[in-house]
């Protein structure tokens, strides 16, 4: 994991240290509500439905045991005991008071954290696959460049007052699992023919209101220039991007009206400026950012354990979890374990204080100390000895975090909705519970095999429900709730955007609305054809007639 | 009257801003007068300006590339901020500074507010006319603190 050097320390406690005066300053009236608002957004701070909320930075996802537990005493101490795991891999705190906001991120500074551009129109934590430098199928590990990212977007003063937000994510190749073609600029790892290491460049990809599929514009873009073509883009895009209307200020929208040719000849002219210059990053520090995520230490573990494998012999719900939530490590004898954030009847994505100590303690018995956060919400413990899955399990079965649906339909993706966030135009917490509880049947969701499923309370589309393969949308009619399904949205190389089936429902339908859908599926499958590609091969003619008796 | 803040001090300032196609420009710069012309405006009179009394500010849209033959001998070049929150004006500032190699003053006027006068300073502005609410000296001690390690954090010499 990377370690912050002097600068990085000094950096989040002038911050602290800044936004404190700040905050005093607006309490105290000298420094107006329009004023202070980009600056608390800057540092995390929205103004939400019952109280203010603070979104914490997770670079890339990855957390230290320790830090875990700073999260959880913040919890505790400064919230109501529990924290929400967002879709872009930071965590969120409900129940925060503004006047303590300055003290929360100074606890955060102790541990290496801070709230930096969570929100606000400037570039928002860098994302990457949960999985990165453990995968066994990954061209290379994308960290090194998200840490040097991070570092250069950090208080970058020419890119802090952008048109709109702007979201970065990189993936280490072979499978996406970073969503890169949903991104403002996704970054794709490559190695050329003669062994050069860069990067696929994807832009104007993203969700919310005007969702769409990046495009890619740059084949390979050696690793040297990243931050020469970044920067590009990101001028590209603060000098011409729209400001008069803030549903078209996206980059997306920038690079429709330009065309991705035209989009493309800027940003190329603007680099020609740097390309080759002074901003190219150099070897050393290639090297230096590599030396802190290169892992050298596995102790030999045996690739055959014959306690792990009395132990799936012996019981069918520890084989299970295993199926579902047990993935390829690189390295023979280790495993990547995912625990489980969507115990039914618990909202998606939250976890209580005293899991995140808990997870704390698993990941330093078998994880060498190391969490990660995936953006379907769920904690990732990266470096576990497949002889240690046993004990493991009966960890993460004490603390409510075994539940074996990584993948399947109750591991669905959520925002917190209308029960919390004052943009929501319906709640989706209630709706994410009845759908898990009325498919509660393990066997059944086995049998159903893979399915993503993603809900979201507003079209600004937080849990991310374009790219479920069934979606949830919900909407306001005349001051009441309802609910628009889409199908056939997908991540990864075949990114697609899910289509509206038709009339939005009542929450109370959406179960049974489910449930037509699976059923047609269940009925139509080949053998082992998975849900969205059954829909991709039928149409979605078949599931509309279910739903709508016909008459869609 | 807001205040001048130049190169760290506040400063008197002899500098008249002209809003947009006023008449008489040339006469007035003959008869003594120090403007601060509109891109169009300096552009139109270019030929006739007296480059020590003539000088130019720039809308957030404006094309900085325009001044280039000429930018080594413009004094001043402001870059207008009309909302705090419009942020192309730090690329302009960039450009100017950091790409073009303009060694002038170069200036922020508008919604100049005391929370972004240090990211301004990073872009290269060094003289500010703040927005006539903001406190001097809290602009003064923002200029002179801020962050110690500003950016961009260790990876860029």
């Amino acid at each position: 994991m990377y370690r912050y050097k002097q600068a990085d320390q000094r950096l989040v406690e002038d911050r602290v240290a800044q936004f404190r005066d700040q905050m005093t300053r607006f309490l105290d009236g000298r420094l107006g509500e329009d004023e202070f608002r980009p600056l608390r957004l800057q540092n995390g701070l929205y103004v939400q439905r019952h109280a203010p909320m603070l979104r914490v930075a997770i670079p890339y996802g990855t957390l230290a045991a320790y830090q875990l537990r700073k999260l959880a005493d913040i919890a505790r101490r400064f919230d109501r005991g529990y924290g929400h795991f967002t879709t872009r891999s930071n965590i969120q705190f409900n129940w925060v008071r503004l006047e303590e906001a300055p003290d929360i991120l100074a606890e955060l500074a102790t541990v290496q954290m801070h709230a930096i551009q969570t929100s606000g129109n400037c570039i928002r934590n860098i994302t990457t696959d949960p999985f990165a430098g453990v995968a066994a199928d990954e061209l290379f590990d994308p960290r090194p460049y998200c840490e040097i990212v991070r570092q250069w977007s950090t208080l970058a003063p020419e890119f802090l007052f952008l048109p709109r937000k702007f979201k970065i994510a990189f993936a280490g190749g072979a499978e996406d699992r970073a969503a890169v073609r949903f991104h403002d600029i996704g970054a794709l790892a490559r190695v050329a023919d003669d062994g050069r290491i860069g990067f696929e460049i994807f832009v104007g990809g993203g969700l919310g209101r005007t969702p769409m599929v990046g495009r890619s514009m740059r084949d390979f873009l050696p690793r040297e220039e990243l931050l020469n073509y970044f920067e590009a883009i990101l001028r590209v895009y603060n000098r011409h991007g729209r400001r008069d209307n803030k549903y078209k200020a996206r980059i997306k929208i920038l690079v429709k009206d330009l065309t991705l040719e035209g989009f493309t000849r800027e940003v190329e002219d603007e680099w020609a400026w740097t390309r080759g210059g002074p901003g190219c990053i150099s070897d050393a520090t290639f090297r230096e950012m590599e030396a802190f995520f290169a892992r050298h230490d596995y102790a030999p573990a045996a690739a055959d354990d014959p306690g792990y494998r009395a132990a799936l012999a012996g019981s069918r719900a520890f084989a299970r979890w295993v199926e579902r939530n047990v993935s390829a490590h690189r390295e023979p004898g280790y495993a990547v374990v995912t625990l489980s954030l969507k115990k039914t009847g618990v909202p998606p994505g939250d976890a209580t204080a005293e899991q995140m100590d808990g997870v704390a303690e698993l990941a330093e018995r078998f994880s060498a100390g190391e969490i990660r956060v995936s953006h379907e919400q769920n904690l990732v413990l990266p470096h576990v000895a497949r002889r240690d899955l046993p004990a493991l399990w009966e960890g993460a079965r004490a603390l409510g975090m075994a539940t074996p649906n990584i993948g399947l339909l109750t591991d669905l993706v959520c925002c917190p909705g209308g029960d919390f966030c004052s943009l929501a135009n319906a709640r989706s917490v209630p709706v994410a519970a009845a759908i898990q509880q009325r498919f509660d049947d393990l066997d059944y969701l086995f049998d159903l095999g893979p399915l993503e499923l993603n809900m979201s309370g507003c079209v600004n589309a937080c849990g991310h429900h374009h790219i479920g393969h069934i979606g949830i949308l919900g909407v306001d009619k005349n001051n009441e709730e309802w609910y628009q399904v889409t199908l056939g949205g997908r991540e990864g190389s075949q990114a697609a955007l899910g289509r509206v089936i038709g009339p939005s429902f009542a929450a109370g339908q959406i179960p049974d609305v489910i449930a037509d859908l699976l059923e047609v599926y269940v009925g139509v499958r080949h053998e082992g054809e998975p849900f969205i590609d059954a829909l991709e091969r039928v149409g979605l003619d078949a599931f509309k007639a279910r739903v709508y008796g016909g008459a869609a | 009257m807001s205040t001048l803040i130049r190169h760290g001090k506040v400063a008197d300032d002899h500098w008249q801003w002209i809003e947009g196609d006023v008449p008489r420009v040339v006469e007035r710069l003959e008869a003594g007068e120090h403007l601060v012309l509109p891109l169009a405006v300096w552009s139109a009179h270019r030929a006739r300006l007296d480059p020590l009394r003539a000088s130019v500010w720039l809308g957030p849209d404006d094309v900085p590339e325009t001044l280039l033959p000429w930018l080594a001998g413009i004094p001043l070049v402001a870059i207008h901020f009309p909302v705090f929150t419009d942020g192309r004006g730090y690329s302009l500032a960039h450009l100017l500074r950091r790409r073009h190699g303009y060694t002038g003053e170069l200036r922020a006027v508008g919604d100049v507010l005391v929370d972004q006068l240090a990211l301004m300073a990073q872009c290269g502005i060094d003289s500010f006319r703040l927005r006539a609410d903001q406190p001097p000296a809290a602009a003064l001690a923002a200029l002179a603190g801020g962050l110690r390690s500003p950016w961009p954090g260790s990876v860029v010499p």
